[in-house]
């Protein structure tokens, strides 16, 4: 008798949405159907019973080709490498759990390796903006029971986090929110006519690169300051209409995406809308939120912030002090000024998303990749680790955009023999031990 | 005043900390004590001697002390750094942080810088002979401030980022730059020769930005007020003044509100 398994959390965006219902096989082995996950949610876990999964790590050989190797040949490869780099690249870390990270960072410390998550190529803008100036920001349940004026600027949950606006931030009913999305007024400032542009009330399209300026506008506006007739393309009627009824707002909340982070300025735009939200707050209470998007690239900041006080791009070649650059210790950066020696790749696949000419330097240094599917990555790496899938075929605990812990579940067995993270880099761990304590690789 | 040369004899495969290569650090060393200071490629431990043939001897102080390099120092970061009295010059291009947190004496990089250079600049005379890249003279990253004291100048342009968080000081850049000048500016004195990309002063607390050239795009937060004759940098001319950055908060002296200058010259 198939069972189902109920407050399940889907591990694959942000939103970390924690009410899916998964039907598995009785042998506890295969998933049959996901219910309450979006589309692109739902795709994770149908990918679980993928035919064609690789079950075993997968070393390249001198022809180009992968040979199946033992966990144990892998594990060593991996620790002889990590060893005798003298700087190395862990990147990734954004789908698995925080005690894997942890671990992951253990290991680092001792070879020296440079920790970078996804944010890199994504929120990292973020991040730096909230190291200069902080951020009022709040939890996805206060944007549900009381936010009544939200903002989405350069973001597109519908597409992006599909959920995001029927459990938080549109729809729902909450406690000072009764009305729904009748009580909500929505704006949504986009250079494009997106599809959450078709569920505000109102949107303002600001023209490409022009959002600084436009925040400035609102700064200005809101101290009563006189604009010019236009900045960037919005009327400045309009932009004194929106501050005012900002300030009516009860609670007000900005969420923001890659339309900020990765449009000119990036970091810079943040840092503006950050301000914007602490003048409101002079008014009202005003709250901003990144969308973040891997399902525990939030958890990655987390556990790197406590450990080492910067949340991606940590730098500890030096052993003795964490470092933390933008444009220095960031993966792109260490890629393209060929500032590393090794590559360790882990639950995550640059390949799909990193600038050619850094992957490129990547595919000419020693790699290792650790990851449940074939991936982009996978194929230009000299060895492939496949894992469990964190989420689905065991637990740990993840971060939602809102800093919330959640620990996800386990549904279903993984295949036989199969490592997960926190197994693997354990005995990367030890390996790696063993070999320092021999005096190297 | 003692002279130390230091030629490149061997080129790092990555990229070399330099922490050490500063007059303070080889301040009452002679050559074969400073042949044995650490050099830095990620978590391997060399020395200056592995990459550098050096000869001479510092003086008895930093003050007394300058250090001439020669060969190729692209790939070498922290030149200078931290350096608080005597002069360094490099005849070289150099890569990231050098100069940064630079208390005083007098470096000059006979080429182009990488970015991150100047960090927290807080006295001394910083000159590069060339390009700088971005964030020339910034706060490191998550602090507030920036440069503070010192004169900087660059011969040629320079990138974005210039000046973040700049509280005092005073900078000149004779070509010129890309996004963002003087951003979150508290204080000090930048004059600009060239043109600006867009973004200057934005979110400006204090301070002065003078630029000779034109900017693509005004922040919306800065009001013409009057026209001024101004001699700066040497150059005697009629400047519009501006009051900004409108959109930040500004501090009250004397119940009257302080606001940034910044002077477009006509
Ligand atoms: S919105 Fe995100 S977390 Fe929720 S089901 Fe969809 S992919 Fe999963």
């Amino acid at each position: 008798m198939p069972k189902d398994v109920t407050d399940v959390i889907c591990p694959f965006c942000g939103t970390l949405c924690d009410d899916l219902i998964v039907t598995v096989s009785d042998d506890n082995k295969t998933i049959l159907g996901v219910k309450n996950a979006c589309a692109i949610g739902a795709e994770k876990f149908n990918h679980q019973r993928l035919p064609g999964r690789v079950t075993r790590p997968r070393m390249r050989q001198a022809d180009g080709t992968f040979k199946e190797v033992s966990y144990d040949e892998a594990i060593d490869w991996t620790a002889k490498m990590l060893v005798k780099s003298r700087k190395t690249l862990m990147y990734g870390w954004a789908s698995t759990s925080c005690q894997a990270m942890s671990i992951g960072h253990e290991i680092a410390e001792k070879v020296g390796g440079i920790v970078d998550n996804c944010a890199t190529v994504c929120h990292g803008s973020s991040l730096i903006a909230i190291e200069d100036v902080g951020v009022p920001s709040c939890t996805l349940g206060e944007v549900k029971n009381r936010a009544d004026r939200v903002i989405f600027w350069g973001c597109n949950p519908a597409h992006a986090h599909p959920r995001h606006m029927s459990r938080y931030s549109i729809f729902p009913r909450g406690f000072f929110t009764v009305k729904g999305h009748k009580g909500r007024k929505i704006y949504c400032v986009d250079c494009r006519y997106t599809d959450t542009a078709k569920c505000a009330d109102e949107f303002i399209q600001v023209q490409q690169g022009y959002d600084y300026e436009l925040l400035n506008a609102f700064r200005t506006a809101a101290r009563g300051e006189a604009l010019p007739d236009t900045v960037g393309g919005v009327p400045k009627e309009k932009i004194i209409e929106i501050v005012e009824d900002l300030k009516q707002a009860r609670f007000g909340i900005i969420f923001f995406g890659m339309g900020l982070t990765h449009s000119m300025g990036r970091n810079h735009n943040i840092d503006i809308a950050i301000n914007l939200t602490r003048d409101m707050n002079d008014f009202t209470k005003f709250a901003i939120m990144a969308m973040r998007g891997h399902w525990n690239v939030t958890g990655s900041g987390q556990v790197l912030g406590w450990q080492y006080g910067f949340p991606y791009a940590v730098d500890l070649s030096r052993r003795d002090q964490a470092r933390h650059q933008t444009g220095e210790t960031t993966s792109v950066d260490l890629l393209n000024r060929s500032e590393v020696e090794a590559c360790f790749y882990i639950a995550t696949d640059p390949g799909a998303h990193f600038p050619v000419d850094a992957m490129i330097s990547s595919s000419r240094k020693p790699t290792v990749t650790i990851d449940p599917h074939i991936q982009c990555t996978t194929e230009i790496s000299d060895l492939h680790i496949p894992v469990a899938m964190v989420g689905v075929e065991t637990g740990g605990c993840a971060y939602r955009m809102d800093n919330v812990p959640i620990e996800t579940r386990k549904v279903v067995e993984p295949p036989e023999g199969m490592l997960t993270d926190e197994q693997l880099l354990t005995r990367i761990n030890h390996r790696v031990d063993e070999l320092l304590a021999k005096g190297g690789a | 005043m003692n002279t130390v040369t230091l030629t490149v004899k061997n080129a790092p495969e990555l990229f070399l900390e330099c922490e050490n290569v500063n007059t303070d650090a080889f301040a009452g060393k002679k050559a074969d004590q400073i042949a044995k200071l650490g050099a830095f490629q990620g978590k391997e431990i060399t020395t200056l001697g592995d990459y550098f043939t050096i000869t001479g001897e510092a003086g008895a102080t930093a003050a007394d002390t300058k250090i001439v390099i020669n060969g190729d120092c692209t790939k070498m970061k922290y030149i200078g750094a931290k350096m608080t009295a005597g002069e360094v010059v490099v005849n070289s291009a150099c890569d990231m942080y050098t100069g940064s947190w630079m208390k005083g004496g007098k470096l000059v990089v006979n080429g182009d810088v990488h970015s991150f250079c100047g960090l927290a600049m807080a006295g001394g005379e910083f000159t590069i002979n060339g390009n700088a890249g971005n964030y020339l003279g910034a706060a490191y990253r998550g602090d507030w401030r920036g440069m503070s004291g010192g004169v900087l100048r660059v011969k040629g342009n320079a990138g974005s980022d210039v000046a973040t968080f700049m509280t005092g000081g005073e900078m000149i850049i004779e070509g010129n730059v890309d996004i963002h000048l003087g951003t979150h500016m508290e204080g000090g004195k930048i004059i600009l020769k060239g043109n600006a990309n867009r973004r200057v002063g934005g979110q400006l607390v204090k301070g002065e930005i003078y630029v000779f050239g034109s900017i693509n795009v005004m922040m919306p937060g800065y009001k013409p007020v009057r026209d001024v004759e101004l001699e700066v940098d040497g150059t005697k001319a009629k400047f519009t003044e501006y009051l900004g950055d409108l959109g930040e908060r500004h501090p009250k002296r004397k119940g009257e509100t302080v606001y940034g200058h910044l002077y477009m010259k006509q």
